[in-house]
């Protein structure tokens, strides 16, 4: 052992180092999301102890969570709850898709037509600018109390982003591209449809992304407006008894609505545009 | 075979004397809204089977000179002349690549192939051709590559894919538009010589727009000198090293000269 030491050549000892991370950045995802939670309903649990806030209008997290198994338990055994969460479900997808089917033919009209473009176009920003809320009563009186009013007004505040979505889409096929079907003869029709329409998907879908969001809001304002069944009205009236823990806990269940509709579309753009990297890479609540 | 002589050209290649394929005669560009005259006078004619270059500086023209060959343009003034008709439009015996391999994403690689049959002919029309396309393929060296997304090529497998797309409607011209200048350098010589191989192979005629003086003489048997606003020929120089041209002849006295006679004119163009 020894004789071998002293007959081998100076080796260097191996340069094997590891690369210095923040212990925060090496937290496992659920850990960290769990410990901000935490925290979050400690920070909450402590204001409400020392009465920062009023107890009347601030729960505490427990009878919040409390009041969470209540609704939820309401929501499972199929009562009123559940009827409500349905009607909003329904007037959150009906309203997603009017303004689908509106916001991609209004897309294509202004991002494929000068028409479009010139005249549609500036008369679309301008409808953007106003604040759509205040449409709700005129909904109301022209479509009733019922579900009809709110899936018009939660389609009006979810459109714009489905046009602008798929007219930028529309522009994202580059000159390259456009000059390559051209020497193909291939119509305008043609090219619409297996070019810019496909090379649009990942613009379309952020559109579509930030009108799923945008669709639930307009359903529960509609509520909060124009009366009806829904969720919304279910928080208005446990509002309106300072039922605090109740509004918390309808919310709760009602950003779960919000949710599943956001990763409906995240699934369909994963599924159909599975050729673009970041679409099917990106974070799904990124946009 | 006619053998049409040529007066003042020097050793000519046997491929020079071929059937004329593509004729442009007095082809002159004027841009009205710009008051630009992008082109003046401009006569051509490739010969079937022969591989030429138009070299010049940047803004000379060669761009629209290409357009008005691939019919995506009008001339404003001459004819315009690929097999005996008048180029009016796009045509499918025009072929043309890109300095961009620009596949689609959500096709496969057979899929992007067969796709301006499938513009032209539909969906029928294209899968029958699917032979044909794994045919070439194999000729341009992606043999078992048909089903795999462009994603995963690399930009030289990417540019032979082009190439495939651009032979599947059998063109009696080739335009290409500096097709591997987006490559690297070792990529881009290997790929000139892969095109010379396919050119000969197939017999092709074909036109190259390009910036590299070197890639130009050792592909072309023709390299025409564009001088700059308004574009025009300033010299025809015929290339007559042996085919098939390989890298070594880079450092050949004859390529070494060609290059010098062609720069001299770019160099005097740009000082003007």
């Amino acid at each position: 052992m020894t004789q071998a030491q002293v007959l081998a050549p100076a080796i260097p000892e191996q340069t094997v180092w590891a690369e210095r991370v923040s212990w925060i950045d090496r937290v496992p995802r659920w850990v960290s999301m769990l410990a901000l939670l935490i925290g979050f309903l400690v920070v909450w649990q402590i204001v409400y102890l020392i009465e920062l806030v009023s107890p009347i209008i601030l729960p505490s997290p427990l009878e919040t969570i409390e009041d969470l198994f209540v609704v939820g338990r309401n929501l499972l055994t199929g009562d009123y709850m559940l009827m409500a969460l349905w009607i909003t479900t329904q007037e959150v997808l009906l309203g997603f898709v009017i303004a689908v089917v509106l916001g991609f033919a209004l897309g294509v009209l202004v991002g494929e037509t000068a028409f479009g473009e010139r005249a549609v176009m500036p008369y679309l920003v301008a409808i953007n600018t106003m604040p759509k809320v205040a449409f709700a009563p005129l909904f109301v009186s022209w479509l009733g109390f019922g579900i009809a009013s709110k899936v018009a007004l939660a389609a009006f505040i979810a459109f714009f982003p489905v046009i602008v979505g798929t007219a930028a889409g529309l522009h994202a096929a580059d000159q390259n591209t456009r000059m390559l079907f051209k020497t193909m003869g291939a119509s305008r029709w043609q090219t619409l449809v297996q070019l810019k329409l496909p090379i649009g998907m990942p613009h379309f879908f952020s559109g579509l992304k930030n009108a799923a969001v945008l669709v639930v809001v307009g359903a529960v304002v509609g509520e909060f407006l124009g009366g009806g069944k829904g969720f919304g009205e279910l928080i208005r009236v446990a509002a309106a008894q300072l039922n605090t823990p109740r509004v918390f806990s309808l919310i709760i269940y009602l950003s779960l609505l919000g949710l599943a509709t956001f990763w409906i579309v995240a699934w369909a753009q994963r599924r159909f545009v599975f050729w673009h990297k970041e679409s099917v890479t990106e974070e799904t609540l990124a946009q | 075979m006619a053998v049409v002589s040529m007066a003042g050209e020097a050793v000519a290649p046997v491929g020079l004397m071929g059937r004329p394929v593509y004729e442009l005669r007095g082809v002159s560009k004027t841009f009205v809204r710009r008051n630009v005259q992008a082109l003046d006078m401009v006569d051509l004619v490739l010969r079937e089977g022969t591989f030429s270059s138009v070299i010049g500086p940047s803004g000379c023209g060669k761009s629209t000179l290409l357009k008005i060959m691939a019919g995506l343009q009008p001339p404003s003034s001459g004819s315009v002349v690929l097999e005996g008709k008048s180029v009016m439009g796009p045509r499918r015996d025009i072929g043309m690549m890109f300095q961009q391999a620009t596949l689609f994403p959500w096709r496969t690689t057979l899929e992007n192939i067969v796709l301006p049959i499938e513009i032209r002919d539909g969906k029928g029309a294209a899968r029958a051709k699917h032979d044909q396309a794994r045919q070439l393929l194999d000729l341009v060296g992606l043999k078992g590559f048909e089903n795999v997304y462009p994603g995963e090529l690399s930009g030289g497998m990417a540019q032979r894919a082009a190439i495939c797309r651009m032979l599947i409607t059998e063109p009696a011209v080739l335009l290409l538009d500096e097709p591997f200048s987006a490559l690297d350098e070792l990529s881009r010589d290997f790929m000139n010589m892969e095109l010379q191989r396919i050119c000969l192979e197939r017999n092709a005629t074909t036109f190259l727009v390009t910036h590299s003086i070197p890639e130009a003489v050792i592909l072309s048997d023709v390299v025409y000198v564009m001088s700059p606003r308004p574009g025009r020929f300033v010299e025809a120089i015929t290339v007559d090293l042996p085919r098939p041209r390989t890298l070594d002849m880079m450092t050949d006295p004859r390529f070494g000269a060609l290059v010098h006679r062609i720069r001299s004119h770019l160099d005097k163009g740009a000082f003007q």
